[in-house]
């Protein structure tokens, strides 16, 4: 049974294969509109997160199915003490894919191992959340025509961003790709990821603690949000959280085409009035995650044997 | 000091000297009903000092808990008082319920009947991480 817990589950061929078929669905939404009549999405969501359960749900309505599940875990069966190997069990009674949000890290992983139908990891906690990088690569994608050959700025928080990891894992995958990390000290790319996936790819990587000095060489600029939940100290948070805010005057030197990508939500980060600005994507960005995940529920689905694509 | 040859059992031998001890608990020897020695401090002309364990029965050993602790150790089988088998040990790929997850975020930490499984990502820097949440054993 093929499931989506980490994006390295996917080759670079089925991740072309999803972008593909996302293009696809763009082109041609009704050609999809009742791919999965009669299917049902199981959303289990043990922590809120608005944003990707409606995205989850938007994307199996759009193609024709129905959606079950719940939002918090006060309203599931965990409340009772429930384990995330029943729940898995029992949920596979009643749906045909599931979508699991988690604080605990790894928890998709067990359900995965004790489901009947596809898992898919909607985020466990800091650990990963391959959707979200799912979008981010169909954002690229699009914007540039490819995923090799360029550079990609992150910036911000790259110690505690999981979206960062997963991308910067996911891109190590593809010919000719550059990194620039821009972070304060405090929120460095931790050395373990440098370790096992920069240096273990060869990929050429610089560290600086100033965005503007390096905006001129990049192809793509991913921003990320400073999160409170994840320090101990809030005046470590506060010192922090404005370290890096995207203004128009800090892309005078940035190239015509470059895009700015955000995982959302954002704080102050990127100044409204970058939203105007051709080169910000990252609403395209939330709009390119639902095609993706139609993509991957398509996808799991017929590797089920319970779809015809 | 002398220890009779076993006639049918097991017999780690090459073990770092020191470890012995540590494999008779992680192995749980002591709940065996059968004669078990554990030899600290023997001479080796390989090793200098090595111990070694002798299990007076042919019981299955988990030998993925010897490869990890220590795999220089070999595994001899015993019958009628000679060696059919020797192993010699490598770092096992999967370690199950040897090592525990500290990190308090990963599912292990409220999930007790989950089995602890840790997994080999580096054999040169003896690296095994958590394969629920990839945190780094210590």
């Amino acid at each position: 049974m093929k499931h989506l817990i980490d994006i390295l589950d996917f080759s670079v061929e089925e991740l072309q294969e999803l972008i593909d078929t996302a293009n696809d669905i763009i082109d041609h939404p009704k050609a999809y509109s009742e791919r999965c009549k009669g299917k049902k999405l199981a959303t289990l969501f043990f922590e809120p997160s608005t944003r990707t359960r409606l995205s989850f749900e938007a994307a199996m309505y759009d193609l024709g199915g129905n959606v079950i599940g719940f939002s918090e875990a006060q309203s599931s069966s965990a409340a009772k003490g429930e384990s995330v190997a029943d729940t898995a069990k029992v949920i596979s009674c009643y749906a045909d894919i599931i979508a699991m949000r988690h604080p605990k890290e790894g928890a998709p992983l067990v359900a995965a191992m004790n489901a009947s139908i596809p898992v898919i990891n909607a985020g466990d906690g800091g650990h990963n959340h391959p959707t979200q990088t799912l979008a981010d690569l169909l954002t690229i994608y699009r914007e540039k025509g490819r995923l090799s050959n360029m550079t990609v700025g992150f910036c911000g928080d790259l110690k505690f961003g999981r979206t960062v990891h997963s991308l910067i894992n996911a891109l190590s995958r593809y010919e000719g790709i550059k990194v620039v990390l821009i972070s304060p000290e405090e929120l460095k790319l931790p050395s373990y990821v440098k370790k096992d996936i920069l240096k273990e790819h060869d990929i050429p990587y610089v560290q600086t603690s100033d965005l503007e000095s390096i905006m001129s060489g990049l192809d793509v600029l991913y921003m990320t949000r400073v999160q409170r939940e994840r320090f101990f100290n809030e005046e470590d948070y506060l010192r922090l959280k404005d370290s890096y805010i995207l203004t128009p005057d800090k892309l005078n030197n940035a190239k015509t085409d470059l895009s700015i990508l955000h995982p959302l939500p954002r704080v102050n980060e990127i100044s409204v009035e970058i939203d105007s600005d051709p080169r910000a994507c990252y609403f395209k960005q939330v709009l390119y995650g639902k095609y993706m995940r139609m993509a991957l529920i398509l996808k799991l689905l017929k590797e089920a044997g319970n779809c015809e694509y | 000091m002398n220890i009779d040859a076993i006639k049918n059992g097991i017999v780690i031998d090459h073990i770092t000297a020191g470890l012995g001890m540590k494999l008779y608990d992680l192995l749980e020897l002591e709940s065996l009903d059968c004669s078990v020695a554990i030899i600290k401090n023997v001479s080796s002309p390989k090793l200098g000092r090595k111990d070694i364990i002798k299990i007076d029965a042919d019981i299955p050993i988990n030998l993925n808990v010897i490869g990890y602790v220590d795999p220089g150790a070999t595994v001899n089988r015993i019958r009628d008082g000679f060696t059919i088998e020797k192993k010699k040990l490598e770092l096992p790929e999967k370690l199950v319920n040897v090592l525990f997850c500290k990190n308090p975020r990963c599912i292990t930490s409220t999930e007790q009947e989950l089995k602890h499984v840790f997994k080999l990502t580096d054999r040169k820097n003896r690296i095994y991480r958590c394969l629920y949440c990839e945190t780094k054993a210590n």
